[in-house]
């Protein structure tokens, strides 16, 4: 007990996030192994249920804590309260990583159709195309932080292999469904909005239904593994509803 | 029991308090541009302050009320009609079935709210009836209204403007043909003169920026572009330079944050904004103040006054307070 919490990182500071949020800043870069104490972090903050905490927000390289600023429990000086609360969770022990989020199973379809990306990502990388899926489909990836579009995860555990830059011209609607590649990190398209990530294959699941509880597939924290499937799986599930 | 929109207006869409809770799913706040214009105008029909109103956006809808509603219009001067005749704004008023409501172009500030007695009965998505145009989701099928559109109002809407109307009584009065009251409740957000003064404090990266970049964020007039909206607004002065090299991590936004892209020309986050950002962030509007930002038009000037975290907490208690007692003055006008 004593080891783990030595080996717990410290935040590198509690900064506001203007007068009704803190952010509790661990790393400046991307850090797999910073962003799961910050999912652990997140669970603990969770578990208080600290009734003047609106949202409780994990992202990639730190926590955001969001104030309601209209609560009677508010306390006059939130930002110190929050550095107050996070120092508490941290010395009283985080929660297990394995006991923070689910196993999701991913359905992907690489059909070239629906991997507009795969040849350019391909050439980038000197694999052949049928290489960049088997490596990209052989991960398990976490989610590390959801946003930008509701119910859009940012999924860490990427091959290094596979890494390439931003598209220099992102495109004025991807698919709903695409799952796409850059910044060492995969996201998924919840529904068809601008991007300019390399899109490498689609899911027939709905990332992010409003009318559903829950609203979004996948929450932070979660492990995701890929389940490639065929063209004719893809359009089974996909006309069968949301859920198999 | 509804409303037929004739004219939809340039945007008109359902908005309450918003959608909270749910930003770790990505899932944005949304809800009134001007909380404080939409909850005195809830308040003055003598609505809970969680029912929703309708934001009417520079110029706005021609509506027909086919039962008798309490009414109320507060936020942005919009010239109104009810039959022909002017509706008075920031008061509750009684509108008779078939009354149609002709609202126009605003001459003040850029959003309204329009109340009505027992809110709008949408069923709310997620906690909360506020319209997400962006994924089409909340208010009236996750869009604005549109010519033709119903909006169904509370089955005792007619009811509630019968038994809460009279309450007013002692202070009724006859404006031509509309049945309203002697006094008004205070606009609180309205731009007095332009530039309106922003206050903010520095943003987590307001250090990479240059010293000249820094000095011009807070020494600039500032005009909010055309291609502002309830996202974000984008302002349009000199161009600020970020010092040092290299991507920021994406991050936690909230509303408020000043994001900086490449180009250097600032955007100020509003409330249907992003719940993550990659761009460096020079500043954080105090809470107090985006409200009354919101009420900016495009072509709207501002300047940026610095302010620390102590005084941003300040002025949010301060306009809580004085939003508060007005809010305590209208309940009490309705015995609640």
């Amino acid at each position: 007990m004593a080891l783990r919490r030595a080996r717990t990182p410290r935040p590198l500071g509690v900064v506001p996030l203007g007068d009704c949020a803190a952010y509790v800043e661990f790393s400046e870069t991307l850090d797999l192994e910073v962003n799961v104490v910050v999912q652990r972090l997140a669970a603990a903050v969770r578990a208080r249920a600290v009734p003047w905490l609106r949202d409780v927000v994990p992202a990639l390289g730190g926590l955001a804590l969001h104030f309601d600023p209209e609560h009677p429990d508010l306390p006059a000086a939130p930002l110190e309260a929050s550095a107050a609360l996070v120092d508490d969770c941290l010395r009283k022990g985080l929660p297990d990583a394995g006991a923070v989020g689910r196993q999701v199973a991913l359905p992907v379809c690489y059909d070239p159709e629906f991997a507009l990306d795969l040849t350019e990502v391909a050439a980038r990388a000197k694999l052949a195309p049928d290489e960049v899926v088997r490596r990209h489909a052989a991960r398990e990836y976490h989610v590390l932080m959801m946003g930008f579009a509701p119910g859009l995860p940012y999924l860490g555990g990427l091959d290094p292999k596979l890494t390439v830059p931003r598209r220099a011209s992102p495109r004025a609607e991807v698919p709903a469904g695409s799952i796409a590649i850059a910044n060492e990190q995969s996201v998924v398209y919840p529904y068809g909005i601008p991007g300019g990530w390399s899109v490498i294959g689609r899911t027939p699941l709905a990332l992010f239904d409003a009318q559903r509880d829950p609203p979004s597939l996948l929450a932070p924290g979660d492990r995701v593994r890929i389940v490639p499937i065929s063209r004719a799986e893809f359009e089974r599930r996909r006309a069968g509803g949301r859920t198999p | 029991m509804s409303i037929k929109v004739l004219k939809p207006g340039l945007l008109t869409t359902v908005q309450d308090r918003g959608r909270h809770g749910l930003q770790h799913l990505g899932i944005v706040p949304c809800g009134a541009m001007d909380p404080y214009a939409h909850a005195l105008a809830n308040a003055l029909v003598g609505n809970a302050r969680d029912e929703a109103t309708l934001e009417l956006t520079l110029i706005g809808p021609e509506l027909l009320f086919e039962e008798p509603a309490l009414v109320a219009l507060c936020g942005a001067e919009l010239a109104a009609k009810a039959d022909g005749q002017p509706l008075p704004r920031d008061r509750p008023v009684w509108l008779g079935a078939g009354t149609r409501l002709a609202t126009g172009r605003a001459a003040r500030g850029c959003r309204a709210y329009l109340a009505i007695a027992g809110g709008i009965a949408l069923d709310p998505v997620l906690g909360s009836r506020s319209t997400y145009m962006p994924a089409r989701f909340g208010g009236l099928h996750g869009r604005a209204l549109r010519a033709g559109d119903e909006l169904p109002l509370a089955p005792l809407a007619a009811e509630l403007a019968a038994e809460r109307y009279p309450r007013l009584a002692e202070h009724a009065a006859l404006r031509g043909a509309l049945r309203t009251v002697r006094w008004s409740a205070p606009p609180m957000t309205l731009p007095e003169h332009e530039p309106i003064v922003v206050h903010a404090m520095e943003g987590q990266h307001f250090g990479r920026f240059e010293a000249a970049a820094q000095r011009t964020f807070f020494e600039a007039t500032w005009r909010v572009s055309p291609e502002s909206n309830r996202m974000g607004y984008r302002l349009s002065g000199p161009a600020l330079a970020a010092a040092g090299a290299g991507e920021i991590l994406s991050g936690p936004t909230c509303l408020g944050t000043v994001q900086v892209p490449a180009g250097g020309l600032p955007i100020a986050l509003m409330a249907d904004h992003q719940t993550t950002g990659g761009y460096p962030k020079i500043a954080e509007i105090a809470a107090a103040d985006v409200a009354r930002m919101a009420q900016l038009a495009p072509g709207g000037t501002l300047r940026f006054a610095r302010c620390t975290l102590e005084e941003a907490i300040e002025l949010r208690r301060a306009a809580h307070a004085r939003h508060g007692a007005a809010l305590r003055a209208l309940a009490w006008e309705y015995g609640t």
